[in-house]
């Protein structure tokens, strides 16, 4: 009885990692196997032609420059929003900034709404402004989203750091400004290293905001992936796909170390 | 520097820290504030370094009034309860901050630190310029709060709690030490305390604040022998209260109105009908227990309602015994017992 117990739970477990597995390592395989298949069709169950033709496609054209593109705007988003962010995050965290949570609460709100509307109607406006299919258009649109990332991980990140650091240097004569750029900002360096990393990941794989207001001139790479797969490209969209996952588990990885439970313990809390 | 508030009033929503604080720190001596949690202790000190705007009241500092003084200006230095260390700095450059801030010239700036370290006994660690705070022990890390505060030559030194975060040893020996420090600069200090020991023992004037108003000051033996108000007589010391008032023969008659306070370094035992010659206050009692202190042996006698204790030099046995304190030894107040003993 008790023998058939375990071998009833052995065989679950294997069953739950079988099912894990597939799960996890079923669609990248797929993108791997579509990736390198030059010539696949029904009904066979494996590429009949295997090779790296559109990897080396990828490094030549469309793709390469889809990637460059989406990673200069996701640099200039990064920069614009923590630029943008910085001040409005270290006056609400100190609770020096007039009406801090409505303004915090002004930063998650286009998030509130669906995303789809809310670009529709800013696309609208864009056309009007000549901004529509330009990159400072795209730029606008990743800092809508980029800036919630990025007000409210640094709002955490200043909120973590003990007032009475600060007090320390104002007691021994330091300006206001002085204290944040020498006391409050190096310590909350590893939030806004988080901050950068989550701003500049979204920004590269945004896609419903770059698609409408980019389009057709614009073209990151998850436009590009879109366009490719539209075309009944696979291989393309496989090949894109995996390269976009990249800079996302490179930068995934740094995050952990700067991202601190207490930050996103506080997010969306005023 | 002598300074001086007057009239100091605090509210923080619809609780009142300060509620009129009137007082004088005297030039070079140190002036230890004790009360409890909540009684204004720290908000006071947060207004002599201006963190915080009173109210009301006026701040003066030789004579000159402060009250609106920006705390950059205020020529004070502050050693906080968790020292506030800035953990990305080295000690270096966490005693140099504020005499960089001063445009002090390099080699002064290396030799005040110097001066600073050797002050707080800091300088016999090697290379202890060169560690960052999360690397010291506790201790250490007071030292250096304590080197970063006097480094900047400050006319008013203000500590909250310096050493609440110490263990009971290197409290000890840290308390000696920030005393015969201030001695030796002379500087003017006003140090926060919760703990009447530390406060006693440290202080040239002793002020005792509670609700948010000084109920006594002057000299710590003043203060603990003769003190004016019941509640300080409670918080210093090992304090007994009994509710009740002296009958003719002695005797402590407990029906009465009234509180009997005294201490129980004071309080002898005897055997009935055995009081020794001289004016004594007595009560019929039991002892029910009796703790070795290691300094003196704790003995708690249960005398009608309450617990009375008595240091001792000897163990006491269990069994009837009556307690007697000398009369010039007890305060009497009017009103019954509060029950404010913790």
């Amino acid at each position: 009885m008790k023998r058939t117990g375990a071998l009833w739970s052995a065989t679950l477990r294997a069953a739950v990692a079988a099912f894990v597995l597939f799960a996890v390592a079923g669609p990248l395989l797929s993108l791997v196997l579509w990736s390198v298949a030059e010539r696949w069709y029904w009904p066979a169950p494996l590429p009949q032609q295997i090779g790296a033709k559109y990897w080396f496609r990828m490094l030549q054209g469309g793709p390469l420059r889809a990637l460059l593109r989406g990673v200069e705007i996701a640099g200039v988003t990064t920069v614009l929003a923590l630029v943008l962010a910085l001040p409005v995050s270290y006056l609400a965290a100190r609770r020096r900034l007039p009406a801090g949570p409505a303004v915090l609460t002004l930063f998650v709100l286009p998030q509130a709404f669906p995303q789809l509307p809310v670009f529709a109607s800013a696309t609208v406006l864009f056309y009007r402004w000549n901004l529509a299919g330009t990159v400072p258009g795209v730029i606008l649109i990743h800092l809508v989203g980029g800036l919630v990332y990025a007000v409210w991980t640094l709002t955490a990140a200043f909120r973590a750091i003990g007032p009475e650091l600060e007090e320390a240097a104002v007691n021994l004569g330091a300006s206001g400004t002085r204290t944040f750029f020498q006391v409050a900002l190096p310590l909350a360096l590893p939030g806004v290293a988080a901050s950068a990393i989550l701003v500049f990941l979204y920004s590269l794989d945004e896609f419903n905001g770059t698609l409408l207001v980019g389009a057709p001139y614009v073209t990151t790479l998850p436009v590009y992936m879109y366009t490719a797969s539209l075309g009944y490209e696979l291989q393309v969209a496989s090949v894109t796909a995996l390269v976009l996952m990249v800079p996302g588990m490179v930068l995934l990885v740094l995050l952990e170390r700067f991202l601190r439970a207490e930050y996103l313990a506080f997010f969306g809390r005023l | 520097m002598e300074v001086r508030v007057e009239r100091l009033v605090k509210r923080f929503g619809k609780v009142t820290a300060l509620a009129g604080v009137t007082q004088t720190f005297a030039a070079g001596a140190l002036t230890a504030v004790v009360g409890p949690s909540g009684c204004g202790k720290t908000t006071l000190l947060r207004v002599l370094a201006g963190f915080v705007r009173p109210d009301e009241g006026r701040v003066w500092m030789d004579g000159r009034d402060v009250t609106g003084v920006a705390p950059q200006a205020r020529g004070c230095a502050l050693v906080f309860q968790n020292y506030a260390l800035w953990p990305h700095m080295t000690v270096f450059e966490n005693i140099a901050f504020g005499l960089r801030l001063r445009r002090l010239s390099t080699r002064e700036i290396e030799k005040r630190v110097r001066e600073a370290l050797a002050l707080v006994e800091l300088d016999r660690v090697p290379g202890i310029e060169g560690r960052r705070p999360r690397e010291l022990s506790g201790g250490q890390q007071q030292r250096v709060a304590l080197a970063r505060a006097i480094a900047v030559r400050p006319r008013l030194l203000l500590l909250d709690e310096p050493l609440s975060n110490l263990d009971a040893k290197v409290r000890h020996r840290v308390r000696v030490e920030i005393r015969a420090l201030q001695r030796r600069i002379g500087i003017t200090t006003v140090y926060v305390t919760h703990d009447q020991e530390e406060a006693l023992s440290i202080a040239d004037t002793l002020v005792v604040m509670e609700g948010g108003r000084v109920v006594q000051a002057g000299r710590p033996e003043e203060v603990y022998a003769r003190p004016e108000d019941p509640f300080v007589a409670e918080f210093l010391g090992s304090t007994n209260v009994l509710s009740g008032r002296v009958a003719a023969d002695g005797r402590i008659d407990e029906g009465g109105e009234g509180r009997l306070l005294f201490r129980a370094e004071d309080v002898i035992l005897v055997a009935e009908g055995a009081l020794p010659a001289g004016d004594f206050v007595w009560a019929r009692g039991e002892v029910v227990d009796c703790l070795f202190l290691g300094s003196v042996y704790r003995a708690y006698v249960r005398v009608a309602g309450t617990v009375v204790m008595a240091d001792l030099r000897e163990r006491a046995p269990k069994g009837p015994v009556v307690v007697a304190v000398p009369r010039r030894r007890v305060m009497e107040f009017p009103g019954r017992d509060l029950g404010t003993v913790a």
